[in-house]
């Protein structure tokens, strides 16, 4: 058998599955003494090359409440039967199987397919929808680079894939987009909450036959000045609509009402995202969609408004939210969450492109996002690379497809000795009750179903499983406990889709085989799960008490950078910042997890080829360059010596080429990194004493500061100007507080 | 003057007849049961005639007997001295009954008496009413005795009346009071009671029932007159009740109706007199040439009558004198009335930063009749004695007559009508206005677009908006206009001038209105022009195949409101509507229009506007300074009582094409919308009428709106605005000081200036009532009783308004009677000079459309008339009340002239003639089926009345003198009216004439009515019965 490390990583490419313990202690007691929960970081479309998607539909458990999918388990050819591995219920095959045996095994049986795709056909396809709401009230510049990078995306859109475009600023505008002549715009107050039904009838969405009408026969010409279908004119298809739609986003103005002096422009971002929603609602429910909410700056106005438009009453710090100072925070959040909810419940997702200096309000909108699996993105301008190839990027094809996927569901079967307490990522109930639902909730729990609204291919869930087991009832040696993931979800191409992952790990007795065990974790895995729980809880509950309660859990090294980490810490945050940083972890794959836990520091030198080092301020020395990414920063920092030879000039004399060579080492490396990562990290080139170093003091651990610089008295590495305490401290500390606890 | 024309007339020759069966009359019943009776719920005046005959009847009796000693000739001369007579009539007139008897010649004896001491403007008219109608009516076409012949054949008339009578007893019960109270009127004048009691009830009974037009009972008459009666009016069913039994009576002769006052005799001496004139407004209490007439003003200290007339220019000194003769006291101004090229425009007069000179104490602006004492040191205000510092830099010294130096070089101190640059302290949030904006609104609902409307008006826009009005010697015009077009939702549109195509914003929350867009809303069209006419283009496409019916009201005038807000401006807008707006927004409106509440008492309800959202509507329109004109194309009823309701509070109009067709009616609407747009205009008006001390305004009529009791504010004044105010006293004038008058308006200009227009009068005082009515001005007095009933209506039933304007009138014309007419026989009907044309308008006035509910007219009709007169001044309610009818066919092509007009009645018309009438708002062409074929040849270039097609719609230009004249005529009609009167052409005997007929105001209504005799004849029995 191959170490564990193997076994981790190869379940991980064929399934997307990490679980923090390969071996689950077999009984509740035990689990619990583990500290770390059973449980596992899910990709539902984790990218697999090798995984040819079937044609045909699963074969489904035919007991009412377990309808689990036919997986490579138990299966007695010769009786055609096969029982189900969650509720034991024996099922015959189809009589489509009748030519079964085991030389001739559907592709579901092979065990290399413990995860496989079905394509099913039902209904016609339904068109992707891409609904475009937009922020006017920007500075000049910006709305440029925005009409451009949104002209730019009608190209990368599928053509068959309908578009719509929302404005907005004091009033809300819904563009029609099958007019000829007149560009014509259905406009709504900014101010006035509308319930989906009066913004369908508003945009005379509602079925012809409205009651107040009279003339029944000619009904259904009612709307005769608009000749096309009424759902039509707003949603078009991209072929048809592009030339019309470029030319309105290249006649878009800047909102034309007057800001007065000291204020700020009115928003009316609330609303728009309600008629969005409610837009799409009326004409295409559950219908992959995203609303794509492109905003520079605070909604100020109407429901959902985060700050008003006084200049003079600055937008709701940590501080104030501490104070409770806050006045909007509460209620606009509770907005956000209902129209989250109920575009989530429609597999409607939205994303939130928010550039501005200041904040924007993704406090109070990131639900948006976060329940429906919309992308979020922070940036400073719409005129920075990092919004227009990020934005670029929600569209970038593999092999010729979307990497997005929507409408999703994801369902959890458990065998018995399991159940399933919740998940954390971006998704929402869909409160199935059913018998593996645990009564514990970690996460969003009380449900075996999610819907996950948009996907990717890394989208990553973590799920929190307890083990039901009671100590007093044993389960039999070499007893197999299994989990089935099925996912449902719309393709980019349209097709519907469901995807089956079933996994199985041995049960052991903790007492006995506590070695086994403890060799079966997974300490990266573990990390990230913890760490979701931990986010997930600073996002529901004040900042020291989770810092405690992590404390009390688990000590690792990386908890010592998790503690530092803006996942936890507010601190020099805002709180639109957190709330970006925390999306994000919620829903990255474990490597970007550990990486923003942790971020990674690359060292490149004459002295040998670029090497990870500590992430501390001895590594940084004057004659490195130093990569460091933490995800959503990208910083390339040269040492003293190295600025000052580039400051030289020497890389451009033939006979320094090495030095050269150096230079652009990291700078490709980055370029590496910037190719795939999502959202762009900000990039940043730096140099010793510059002042955008301080993205990488800040992160470093501070084994020297100015306290300690002449005790240390060493000649490398840089003082960090803190009074955090270092690792050192730290684990100084975690050491007395062992053994008091222990003693 | 004309007077003489009838002083002389048969009243006096026919005294004697009188004197025999007056006596009795008047002592007889009480005057009260007349009252009653008139005013009783069981007859209203107008609506048969029945009930004023009865009146009429007692009257009559007593006149009955004169003979028809009309034409006589010695009346004018006895006139003449006549004239001079007044105030002493003490001396009685005729030496009483006795002298009636010999009545013909009497009077002038007696005038002759009075002369010396007399002013020359009484006007006594003595008639023996009876023989007035009798005259009146029976005469065909021509004025002259009747003669005998006639009245034989009318016999058989005669003799039916009797069998009505029979049956009459059956008549519905709420009639019967009113019988009783006719009785004792009837019995007495009869002479010799011929009349049984019972006569009258019948009488009037029948009449009733029958609902003819006409049916005067002309009891003693009726021997000659029945047959008049029938001969001219083939529609008058023989409704003689009375007249059989009183057969007996003495022979009547019959009566020249050229006999009473005439109107159009009144305007040609007037214009004789004082037309081509100048006419300067130097003195106090001075009387104005009538409104008919053409004059020229020289504003010398008071305003121009033209901006301000009164009811009397004579103010009683005391509330008892003014209680006592009932004349109303009150002014109709018409602040932005348009002035004559060749009378001098309004000073402008900048008092800098301080803002106008005003008295400290009550605010009145610094006017000609403020005093100025201390060497000039400081000013008594004329209006509250208070005594005012006179500013540094308005100091100026004094001559020896104690006026300033500077009298004549400033406007304030010499003239009558001014304005101020007002300051910052005028404007709303101390800020200079903005311009004001004009919206135009257009329905593109399935009826718009199908009349063909939609396309008419876009296409007229793209000219009109060129004429937009501007200010005094400014290139283009400052407005800015906008566009929105709506059904059940709206569509705003942005043109702004950068944007190669206009945008069109939809706006479907109706229930909360507010504005898309600020910016490219409302736009500069000089700028735009290039977007505007892209989008007028578009409009009547986009919409072109719409089958959307529904419409909403409430929402678009909402709009309008928002945008002006947002706009920071004040404006108009231009509403173009098609139906009653029933889709699901506020304002939502049915059908209330039940025709069976005519005549009850809840018919006042269909009068008055829902209340609820429009009433909110018109505050926030006059708060904003939103102006609305309504244009309405309905093909049914529309609440036009509703919709009309926020037009006329914001200074608006409301224009009405029924079941209107672009091919038909274009050409009206666009002329109504030209003069419309271009109109001079002022914005955002806050109106204060200042006085001084002992009276004070306490009323006003008129399209505008009123937060407290003396502010008047108006979301706009154009030149046709006129609003009506009634004065009361406070206390006692004096004579020797007057009274003044100031009205102050307060105003944005269209080019977006703030001002203020001051208008000063100054009235006589005195405390004799004869030279109250010497200085009365009939026009001016219609149009206050014009406007008090129309407002009344909307909270008394029709027939209390009647019943108090007949008492009023009654009231007058006794209060003069007897104060102020030397004594004559009770029989006489005695009328002051200055408002002896007074009778046929008040008639007129009961007899308008909204006064008479007939099913005939619909409501909405109605509700407009009453709208309309709302804002009337006194011009317009002259010419409604009594319309201009100019034969034609002696018409002299080659002068520049006018024909002269001729009364309003249907027996100047003559089956080969051919006439004009107008009232202002509609313009008749009336074909007498005898028209000579050369006149209708060069006319509608078609041989023969015969061949003259049935659909006649509109009077081609030919190039014959016959032509020219003509269409000369019309355009010199329409161009001194406010509206562009859409041209009926109308043939004798054919059914639109009943149009026509409803304005020939002296004869008996259509719908109702009496004519203009048997009204004189029922005002002189009540007047009889006031001063018993």
């Amino acid at each position: 058998m191959a170490t564990y490390q193997d076994f981790i990583q190869q379940n991980e490419e064929r399934d997307g599955v990490r679980f923090s313990w390969n071996l689950w202690p077999s009984s509740r007691l035990e689990a619990t003494r583990l500290v770390v929960p059973v449980s596992c970081l899910f990709t539902p479309l984790k990218e697999r090359s090798e995984l040819p998607p079937v044609q045909y539909e699963p074969v489904l458990c035919s007991r009412a409440n377990c309808r689990a999918v036919l997986n490579p388990i138990q299966v007695d050819f010769k009786a055609k039967i096969w029982a189900c591995n969650f509720c034991f219920q024996r099922n015959p095959f189809p009589p489509t199987y009748h030519g079964i045996s085991e030389v001739n095994q559907p592709a579901e049986l092979m065990p290399q397919f413990s995860t496989i795709e079905y394509i099913v056909q039902r209904g016609p396809p339904s068109p992707l929808v891409f609904l475009y709401v937009v922020d006017t009230c920007l500075e000049e510049e910006d709305l440029q680079a925005l009409r451009e990078s949104l002209q730019m995306s009608l190209i990368l859109l599928p053509p068959n894939a309908l578009v719509g475009l929302i404005t907005f600023g004091r009033m809300v505008q819904v563009h029609e987009l099958s007019c000829e002549g007149i560009a014509k715009s259905y406009v709504f107050r900014g101010t006035k909450e509308l319930n989906p039904k009066q913004i369908q009838e508003m945009l005379g969405l509602t079925k012809p036959a409205t009651p107040g009408q009279q003339g029944r026969p000619p009904a259904p010409q009612e709307e005769t000045s608009f000749s096309l279908p009424s759902t039509l004119r707003f949603l078009q298809p991209v072929h048809k609509v592009d030339t019309n739609l470029t030319d309105l986003l290249g006649e878009l103005q800047r909102d034309p009402w007057p800001v007065a002096q000291g204020k700020r422009p009115l928003r009316s971002t609330g609303i728009a995202l309600s008629i969005a929603v409610g837009l799409l609602e009326g004409t295409f429910p559950n219908t992959g969609a995203r609303i794509m909410l492109f905003t520079g700056g605070p909604p100020s106005q109407g429901p959902g408004m985060v700050v008003g438009d006084e200049l003079k009453t600055p937008i709701r710090s940590w501080h104030d939210i501490q104070k409770d100072n806050a006045r909007h925070l509460k209620k606009a959040t509770k907005y956000y969450e209902g129209l989250a909810t109920r575009a989530a419940e429609n597999g409607h997702s939205i994303d939130i492109y928010a550039c501005a200096l200041d904040q924007t309000g993704l406090l109070e909108m990131k639900c948006c996002s976060n329940l429906t699996g919309g992308h979020i993105v922070m940036g400073d301008s719409f005129n920075t690379s990092l919004f227009k190839q990020t934005f670029q990027r929600v569209f970038s094809k593999e092999n010729g497809e979307f990497r997005m996927a929507f409408g999703g569901t994801l369902e959890v079967k458990t065998s018995r000795e399991l159940k399933v307490s919740g998940t954390i990522g971006p998704c929402v109930s869909l409160h199935t009750k059913g018998p593996c639902v645990s009564e514990i909730e970690m996460g969003i729990g009380g449900t075996t179903q999610w819907k996950v609204c948009s996907l990717t291919p890394s989208t990553t869930l973590a799920l929190y499983f307890e083990i039901m087991n009671q100590h007093n009832a044993p389960i039999p040696q070499g007893g197999r406990g299994a989990i089935q993931f099925v996912t449902q979800y719309q393709h980019a191409s349209m097709q519907r889709r469901i995807r089956v992952t079933t996994v199985a790990r041995s049960w052991a007795d903790a007492q006995s085989q506590i070695q086994h065990i403890e060799s079966s974790f997974d300490q990266e895995a573990s990390a990230v799960l913890m760490a979701r729980l931990g986010v997930f809880k600073a996002e529901s509950e004040e900042g020291p008490d989770v810092l405690r309660w992590l404390d009390r859990q688990l000590i690792r090294l990386f908890m010592f950078h998790l503690r530092r980490s803006p996942f936890l810490q507010v601190f020099n945050n805002s709180p639109d910042e957190s709330s970006y940083y925390r999306h994000h972890f919620v829903r990255q794959d474990l490597t970007q997890s550990l990486i923003m836990i942790q971020p990674i520091l690359y060292s490149y030198s004459f002295y040998g080829p670029p090497e990870p080092v500590l992430l501390d301020s001895s590594s940084i020395l004057p004659d490195r360059i130093l990569l460091m990414d933490t995800f959503f920063q990208l910083v390339i920092y040269h040492g003293e010596t190295i600025a000052q030879w580039r400051k030289a000039g020497y890389q451009d004399m033939p006979e320094y080429e090495n030095f050269k060579q150096l230079l652009q080492a990291p700078l490709d490396d980055a370029l590496e990194i910037l190719r795939l990562r999502f959202p762009m990290p900000r990039y940043i080139d730096t140099e010793h004493g510059g002042s955008q170093a301080r993205f990488l003091l800040s992160k470093v651990n501070p084994s020297q500061t100015h306290n300690n610089l002449y005790a240390w008295g060493q000649e490398s590495g840089a003082p960090i100007l803190t009074d955090d305490v270092s690792l050192q401290v730290f684990m100084d500390h975690l050491k007395k507080l062992a053994v008091s606890s222990s003693a | 003057m004309s007077q003489q024309g009838y002083v002389a007339t048969p009243p006096y020759s026919q005294a004697q007849l009188g004197m025999g069966g007056h006596p009795g009359g008047f002592g007889g019943p009480p005057s009260q049961p007349v009252y009653g009776h008139y005013g009783g719920p069981p007859q209203p005046f107008p609506i048969p005639p029945g009930g004023t005959q009865h009146g009429i009847l007692g009257i009559h009796k007593g006149p009955v007997s004169a003979p028809s000693a009309m034409p006589q000739p010695p009346a004018s001369s006895h006139y003449g001295s006549s004239v001079q007579q007044n105030g002493s009539y003490t001396q009685g007139f005729p030496p009483p009954p006795a002298a009636s008897s010999s009545f013909g010649q009497v009077p002038q004896s007696p005038y002759q008496n009075i002369a010396p001491q007399a002013t020359p403007s009484t006007h006594q008219l003595t008639n023996q009413i009876s023989n007035m109608q009798i005259s009146g009516y029976g005469q065909g076409p021509m004025p002259t005795p009747q003669s005998p012949s006639r009245s034989a054949p009318q016999q058989p008339f005669h003799s039916a009346p009797p069998h009505l009578m029979a049956q009459t007893p059956t008549a519905p019960g709420p009639q019967s009071p009113s019988m009783g109270s006719p009785l004792p009127l009837g019995g007495p004048p009869p002479m010799g009671g011929m009349m049984p009691a019972p006569m009258g009830g019948p009488a009037f009974h029948q009449l009733q029932g029958q609902g003819t037009p006409q049916g005067y009972p002309q009891p003693p008459a009726a021997g000659p007159y029945g047959g008049q009666l029938a001969g001219p009016q083939p529609g008058f069913p023989g409704s003689f009740p009375g007249g059989a039994a009183q057969m007996a009576g003495p022979p009547q002769k019959k009566l020249d109706p050229d006999s009473i006052p005439s109107t159009t005799q009144v305007i040609e001496d007037d214009q004789a007199k004082r037309g081509g004139q100048i006419y300067a407004t130097n003195l106090r209490g001075q009387i104005p040439p009538l409104v008919t007439s053409n004059f020229t003003v020289q504003d010398q200290g008071n305003a121009s009558p033209r901006f301000m007339r009164c009811t009397t220019y004579t103010f009683p000194c005391t509330s008892d004198l003014a209680k006592q003769c009932q004349v109303p006291l009150g002014t109709v101004i018409k602040p932005f009335a348009t002035i004559p090229k060749n009378e001098t425009p309004l000073y402008v007069v900048n008092h800098g930063e301080t803002g106008p000179i005003r008295c400290n104490r009550c605010k009145a602006y610094m006017c000609p009749f403020m005093q100025f004492i201390d060497g000039g040191r400081r000013f008594q205000c004329a209006f509250c004695s208070c005594i005012n510092e006179v500013p540094v830099f308005y100091f100026q010294h004094l001559d020896h007559m104690g006026r300033r130096m500077d009298l004549y070089e400033r406007p304030e101190l010499s003239l009558g009508s001014y304005e101020f640059i007002a300051t910052l302290d005028y404007c709303k949030n101390n800020k200079p206005p903005n311009p004001p904006a004009y919206i135009f609104m257009i329905d593109v609902s399935y009826t718009n677009i199908k009349s063909g409307l939609v396309k008419l008006l876009c296409e007229e826009l793209k000219t009109l908006l060129e004429k937009l009005p501007r200010e005094e010697g400014v290139e283009s015009s400052a407005v800015r206009v906008g566009f929105v077009t709506y059904n059940k939702i709206l569509h705003f549109y942005n043109v702004k001038s950068a944007l190669a195509q206009p945008q069109m914003m939809v706006v479907s929350d109706v229930a909360e209105m507010f504005v898309p867009l600020q910016d490219g809303f409302l736009v500069n069209y000089q700028e735009s022009r290039a977007v505007i006419h892209n989008l007028l283009d578009q409009i009547p496409d986009m919409f072109a195949d719409t089958n959307e019916s529904e419409t909403v009201f409430a929402p678009i005038i909402q709009a309008g409101v928002e945008a002006f807000k947002a706009a920071e401006c004040s404006g108009k807008l231009f509403i173009f509507h098609s139906s009653i707006p029933t889709a699901e927004a506020p304002g939502k409106l049915k059908n209330r229009d039940d025709r069976k509440l005519f005549n009850t008492e809840k018919e006042k309800t269909l009068f008055q506007p829902l209340k609820g959202v429009y009433e909110q509507l018109c505050k926030d329109c006059v708060a904003q300074g939103c102006c609305v004109d309504l244009f309405l194309f309905p093909s049914q009823y529309l609440d036009l009582a509703t919709m009309g309701d926020v037009p006329t509070h914001t200074g608006g109009s409301v224009y009405k094409y029924s079941n209107f067709q672009a091919e038909v009616d274009g050409t009206h609407f666009l002329n109504d919308l030209r003069k419309d747009v271009e109109k001079p205009i002022g914005f955002d008006a806050i109106m204060r009428v200042r006085t001084s001390t002992g009276f004070r305004a306490t009323d006003f009529f008129g399209a505008i709106h009123m937060n407290n009791t003396t502010d008047v504010e108006m979301a706009a004044v154009d030149c046709d605005n006129a609003l009506t105010v009634e004065f009361k006293h406070d206390d006692t004038l004096n004579e020797e000081t007057g009274a003044f008058i100031q009205c102050a308006l307060l105003y944005t200009t269209v080019g977006g200036q703030r001002r203020l227009r001051v208008h000063n009068l100054s009235l006589n005082c005195s405390s004799q009532l004869s030279e109250l009515y010497k200085s009365c001005e009939t026009d001016t007095l219609i149009n206050f009783f014009a406007k008090s009933a129309y407002r009344a209506m909307l909270n008394q039933p029709l027939k209390n308004i009647r019943e108090i304007l007949v008492n009023q009138t009654a009231h007058m014309l006794a209060c003069y009677r007897k104060n102020c007419a030397s004594p004559s026989a009770a029989s006489q009907l005695i009328l002051p000079d200055a408002m002896k044309v007074f009778p046929v308008y008040m008639n007129s006035l009961m007899k308008t459309p909204a006064m008479v509910g007939s099913p005939e007219i619909s409501t909405d009709e109605r509700v407009l008339q009453r709208l309309c007169v709302m804002a009337m001044g006194v011009e317009e309610t002259q010419v409604l009340l009594y319309p201009c009818l100019i034969p034609l066919q002696n018409m002299d092509v080659s002068s520049s002239v006018l024909p002269g007009a001729v009364r309003c009645s249907e027996e100047r018309l003559s089956d080969n003639g051919m006439f004009l009438l107008e009232n202002g708002r509609l313009l008749f062409l009336w074909l007498g089926q005898a028209c000579p074929s050369e006149l209708i040849q060069s006319l509608f270039n078609v041989p023969s009345f015969a061949h003259l097609p049935e659909e006649l719609n509109s009077l081609p230009e030919l190039d014959n003198p016959q032509s020219k004249k003509v269409h000369a005529i019309i355009s010199a009609i329409s161009e001194r009216r406010t509206n562009r009167m859409k041209l009926l052409i109308v043939k004798q005997k054919d059914r639109p004439e009943i149009l026509f007929r409803q304005h020939l105001v002296e004869d008996k209504g259509l719908h109702g009515g009496a004519s203009y005799m048997d009204f004189l004849c029922y005002v002189h029995r009540e007047v009889r019965q006031l001063l018993t």
